[in-house]
């Protein structure tokens, strides 16, 4: 870890005049990744801009019926705000599928959003990692990659978004609220995250001095059909190989709206906007859940066969969409957040 | 065949504290944080911190080291590498610790070649951690790369057979009759490959090493994380031609150990280097990625053939196993020999090879080699009872050995059958149901019953004791002996104060300091036994000569009676005959006018009784298993775990021993692989966020039984050991459970989902 110097901002305009001011600076919310990765030496900060005391900690109901996250509200004030385990179970739940009680004490919503892939390369100063060095090449394409993604990889990284909370965040279908040096402006959630292509090096689209401020939930929250199914190496405390956070709107047997992602699969929370229509109009059965799942998983591309290696996550996230549809229409009430989920009876 | 004859565990009185399930003694240290760790203790001076670079390349050579960049930084006191770090011992054997296997041992920083990534290169000192981590990260090191090969199965050819010069390391056995025929002509037989990779103990300390520079000469307090202290002070000592009052080494506690510290780590190395190349104190503390830098469970390969005739005695036993060592030591474990002490058959073949890597030499983790035997051939033996057409449980009482069918010897004594029974009972294995994939459960999960043997060790190591008797009544033993969480303190406690009869508030036990009388590394299940015998022979000698004072008191009571026909209970000496002629060791010390009774005490294998048996814990697990089918998903729902390891001197540290050793068997069974990436020569998931153990979630319900034996030839205090005995059996149980409950017989570990999609 480098030296840096530290400014305890009081407002976002302030936060980001300060970071614009400082080369070399970053962004400090709760800490959870950054701090790891400088005690890594991964990032080097010269500057960082704390954020602590912005009041972006509320969590407030929208005009338009919707509920809007402050950045700062932590993960864990996040999951058990009485409006979210009511209205969007499936966040609140997702969200405690991840990490540990301690970590997401700390982490914030605008944190989660930002975190940086796991994969053991990028972590390693001592490999080739083009998200970490630019043109050094990629070790996971041929090495071990069991973290790794199958989905919208490039032949330059196929590290994964390692984010729970984001996975529901992309099937709710949320907007991400930023301000910069120009100004404020909103994130379609599917835009705020980008695939590796040439540049893995960029996680998303924020521009140079670009905060997140608020993480707003449209109106529609599943309450009565989702499921967040997570699958992973261990019952707590790893990151997911495959994981599918859904939210339908049912009419009787029938599935008048759908929305779904995918986690551990790709380098942003991943939605095929083409199954989710294949879903919506028809009735549930596992036959439509099958085609369903084949469909997201077309074009999918593995990186190696045996444990180590990440092809097996084809098949097991296509068995894991349709365990995870099929339990979003079968639920009739919410379920109770405070059991863990399905995956691991 | 001798038949050894169970006993019954002896009546204890009221008054005994041996067989008692009493708290830890250092339990309220270590919960209250007033344990220290090797890392956390203060210096009389000021202290300097030594960071570890480490080699990003698995083979080649330094060519360059940019220190001089590093020095100009304020703060940065010293940049050791091979290019200044002085010339120490010369001979092999002054690195070699008591447990170095047959080889060359790493030399920290001597030369400039690497023969492993993660080697240390250099060590960078500084006022503060902050500013050495920091300057670390700076240092420049130059590299010529060359090809390095890490891959154990592109090097099956240029297998050996595993030469002897570790301690303990047992040769495979002799072949018996002949193998291939009788294999060839079995009417049941199974052959099969078994696979586990490498595996990290990881305990949850790290290595670390504050040395206290005491501006004494050469004087150096070592705080020390190890499993044995002495073992790092001789290596020390020699290394660095130190007298033992020179290089004095502590470790009172030990987060953790798990075979990792049972060698002198390069830590130690370095931080007393550096404090006597810079005559200051320094600490030194390893980062988790560093802890995947050393010793590891080893990659192995095994062959298993086995076939039984139709009644399902098994005709013909073949274990075949090949390990990855390092290219300087040959690391050894006891592989094969378990599967042939198990079970008995005619005709027989052992084998055991290494074939070398670029890596760094495996190092003992908990049941070394038994480990890795036992999940092979105890999935093989099931694998068998099915084509036999027996139940598996029935099958291994079957072909259960009576005597040791290796070395022709009888057991001292074995109740591993009582463990099958009682195991069975407990668990309720008659319910189940033979067939492969029968068995759900009301969510419609399927689910999967198995069984599986362990065998370890009774071992004895020299061990050394001594006991000190204050005036006031108050008794202080000590012995450098080591308590990596096994219970040491506790149980020392109780054997001290069983023997000489007082209460165990009246009783210190200490450890972990060579100015203590010597204790072997804390390993192998030996402890309980061998420091246990040493603590009694020091109290029993202290017994003695309280004995002779009190028969000096005027009107003595116990004039005349023999040590041997007196008892030490309650606070008394009495005589056995008569217990009211008794004496208060109270009255004795006041009446002696000694300000303290003190002797020293000792303990060591029988040689005799070593040649003429066998000497081994058992037990039998059983475990549920509940598989998601779709999804791969494995739960282990049920263990009970049933051992038979001699007397049990403190059932509840015990039982925590054995939970302890149910959880790292279902470790290895469901998570536990370091990865290696063989392009870059290096372990990839080297954190506790990938290399993945179990979480408390994964945990469910663990029963454990002991089943006690009366044993006093293994051992003068009839102690087995219950160290590693309890993680046996458990791997392949899990494995045989998911067969039954899926039919797919998993032969590589670890049992992750995408082996069952």
């Amino acid at each position: 870890m480098n030296s840096f110097t530290l400014t305890q901002a009081t407002a976002a305009d302030e936060a980001v005049r300060d970071l614009t001011s400082h080369d070399g600076a970053a962004y400090l919310g709760g800490g959870t990744n950054l701090v790891d990765l400088m005690k890594y030496n991964l990032e080097r900060p010269t500057h960082l801009t704390s954020l602590g005391l912005l009041p972006l900690t509320d969590i407030t109901s929208l005009p338009d019926g919707g509920l809007r996250l402050g950045a700062l509200a932590t993960n864990a004030d996040t999951a058990w705000h009485p409006e979210v385990e009511k209205r969007y179970p499936l966040l609140s739940q997702t969200i405690l599928a991840g990490a540990t009680p301690q970590l997401r004490n700390a982490a914030t919503n605008g944190g989660n959003l930002n975190q940086r892939t796991r994969c053991y390369y990028f972590y390693d100063l001592a490999t080739p990692c083009n998200k970490r060095e630019p043109g050094t090449g990629c070790s996971a394409l041929t090495g071990p990659n069991r973290v790794c993604g199958v989905l919208g990889t490039s032949e330059s990284c196929i590290a994964t978004q390692p984010s729970d909370m984001c996975v529901a965040l992309a099937a709710l279908e949320a907007v991400v609220r930023v301000q910069g040096p120009d100004g404020e402006r909103t994130i379609k959630f599917d835009d705020y995250h980008r695939l590796p292509g040439d540049h893995p090096e960029k996680d998303n689209t924020l521009k140079p001095g670009e905060l997140v401020t608020a993480i707003d939930l449209p109106e529609e929250g599943y309450a009565d059909h989702f499921t967040y199914l997570k699958l992973r190496d261990r019952s707590s405390y790893a990151f997911a190989l495959v994981s599918v956070a859904v939210g339908l709107k049912m009419n009787g047997n029938t599935i008048e709206k759908a929305r779904f992602a995918l986690g551990g699969v790709a380098h942003k929370p991943w939605r095929d906007q083409e199954a989710e229509k294949m879903l919506e109009g028809q009735t549930a059965s596992p036959d439509l859940f099958r085609q369903v799942a084949a469909k997201v998983f077309a074009e999918a591309k593995g990186y190696g066969e045996g444990s180590l290696h990440n092809s097996f996550k084809i098949e097991l996230g296509k068995r894991a969409i349709v365990r995870a549809l099929k339990q979003s229409t079968e639920m009739s009430q919410v379920v109770n957040p405070n059991v863990f989920l399905n995956s691991n009876p | 065949m001798s038949q050894t004859i169970a006993t019954p565990p002896t009546v204890r009185l009221d008054s005994d504290v041996i067989g008692k399930p009493i708290n830890r003694t250092d339990g309220p240290a270590k919960v209250s944080g007033a344990a220290k760790y090797a890392a956390e203790f203060g210096v009389t001076g000021p202290l300097w911190y030594g960071y570890i670079v480490n080699s990003p390349v698995a083979k080649g050579k330094i060519t360059k080291i940019h220190a001089d960049e590093v020095l100009a930084i304020p703060g940065v006191q010293q940049v050791f590498s091979h290019e200044n770090v002085p010339s120490f011992a010369w001979f092999d054997r002054s690195y070699k610790d008591d447990v170095a296997p047959g080889g060359s041992p790493f030399r920290p920083l001597h030369e400039p070649e690497i023969m492993f990534s993660l080697q240390p290169v250099a060590l960078v000192v500084a006022d503060t951690f902050e500013l050495a981590r920091y300057a670390a990260s700076v240092l420049r090191i130059e590299y010529e790369v060359e090809k390095h090969n890490t891959d154990l199965e592109s090097v099956i050819d240029e297998a050996y057979d595993a030469p002897k010069g570790k301690t303990g390391f047992m040769p495979p056995p002799k072949p018996k009759g002949d193998m291939d025929k009788a294999y060839q002509e079995a009417p049941h037989k199974i052959a099969g490959e078994y696979i586990h990779h490498a595996q990290h103990q990881n305990p949850m300390e790290m290595f670390a090493t504050t040395v206290d520079w005491l501006g004494d000469g050469k004087k150096m307090k070592i705080y020390d994380k190890t499993q044995g202290a002495p073992n790092v002070q001789q290596y020390l000592m020699k290394i660095f031609s130190l007298s033992s009052d020179e290089a004095r080494v502590i470790s009172k506690f030990t987060g953790g150990g798990f075979g990792s510290g049972l060698r002198p780590q390069y830590q130690v190395f370095l931080a007393v280097m550096a404090a006597l190349e810079l005559e200051h104190s320094v600490r030194v503390v390893m980062t988790r990625t560093q802890m995947f830098s050393f010793g590891h469970r080893p990659h192995t390969l095994q062959k298993l053939r086995i076939a039984s005739d139709d009644l399902g005695h098994i005709q013909a036993l073949e274990h075949k196993a090949l390990a990855e060592t390092s290219q300087f030591e040959n690391a050894t474990e006891t592989v094969v020999n378990w599967t042939g002490i198990l079970y008995n058959s005619p005709n027989t073949n052992f084998d055991y090879q290494l074939s070398k890597i670029d890596v760094f030499t495996p190092l003992d983790m908990r049941a070394p080699g038994a480990a890795t035997g036992n999940f092979a051939s105890e999935s093989a033996i099931d694998e068998l009872s099915y084509k036999a057409g027996k139940d598996p449980l029935d099958f291994r009482l079957l072909n259960y050995t009576y005597s040791d069918p290796t070395e022709n010897k009888p057991f001292t004594s074995k109740r591993l059958d009582d463990c099958y029974h009682e195991g069975a009972a407990r668990f309720g294995w008659d319910q189940r149901n033979p067939e492969p994939r029968s068995m759900r459960d009301e969510k419609g999960m399927l689910v999967g019953w198995g069984v599986a043997a362990g065998c370890w060790d009774a071992s004895m190591q020299k061990a050394a004791a001594k006991a000190v008797l204050s005036a006031d009544g108050h008794l202080t033993v000590s012995s450098a002996t080591n308590d990596q969480g096994a219970g040491t303190y506790v149980i020392m406690t109780q054997m001290a104060a069983q023997t000489l009869g007082l209460p165990m508030q009246q009783v210190t036990f200490s450890l972990g300091d060579t100015n203590m009388p010597a204790a072997p590394v804390q390993g192998g299940s030996w402890t309980a036994n061998s420091v246990g015998a040493a603590v009694k022979d020091a109290c029993q000698e202290v017994g003695k000569k309280l004995l002779k004072l009190a028969q000096k008191m005027d009107d003595s009571p116990l004039a005349g009676v023999d040590f041997e026909d007196a008892q030490f209970v309650d606070g008394h000496i009495r005589a056995n005959e008569d217990i009211t002629r008794s004496v208060a060791i109270a009255d004795i010390l006041a009446a002696s006018g000694e300000d303290k009774i003190e002797a020293d005490g000792k303990a060591g294998p029988n040689p005799i009784n070593q040649l003429k048996y066998s000497m081994h814990s058992h037990n039998a697990v059983f475990v549920e298993v509940k598989v998601d089918e779709d999804l791969g998903t494995i739960h282990v729902t049920r263990v009970v775990n049933a051992v038979a390891a001699g007397r049990i001197m403190n059932p509840k540290t015990a039982r925590s021993q054995v939970l302890g050793g149910t959880v790292w068997g279902l470790s290895m069974a469901m998570m536990e692989e370091t990865y290696l990436n063989n392009e870059l020569g290096r372990y990839m998931n080297h954190n506790y966020a990938e290399y993945h153990i179990p979480v408390n979630a994964d945990i469910h319900k663990i029963d454990v039984i002991f089943v006690e034996e009366e044993d006093d030839i293994a051992s003068p205090i009839g102690v087995k050991g219950v160290g590693e005995i309890g993680m046996l059996g458990v791997t392949a149980a899990i494995a045989n459970a998911v067969y039954h409950a899926t039919g797919k017989r998993v032969r590589e570990l670890p049992l992750t989902s995408d082996k069952l999609l």
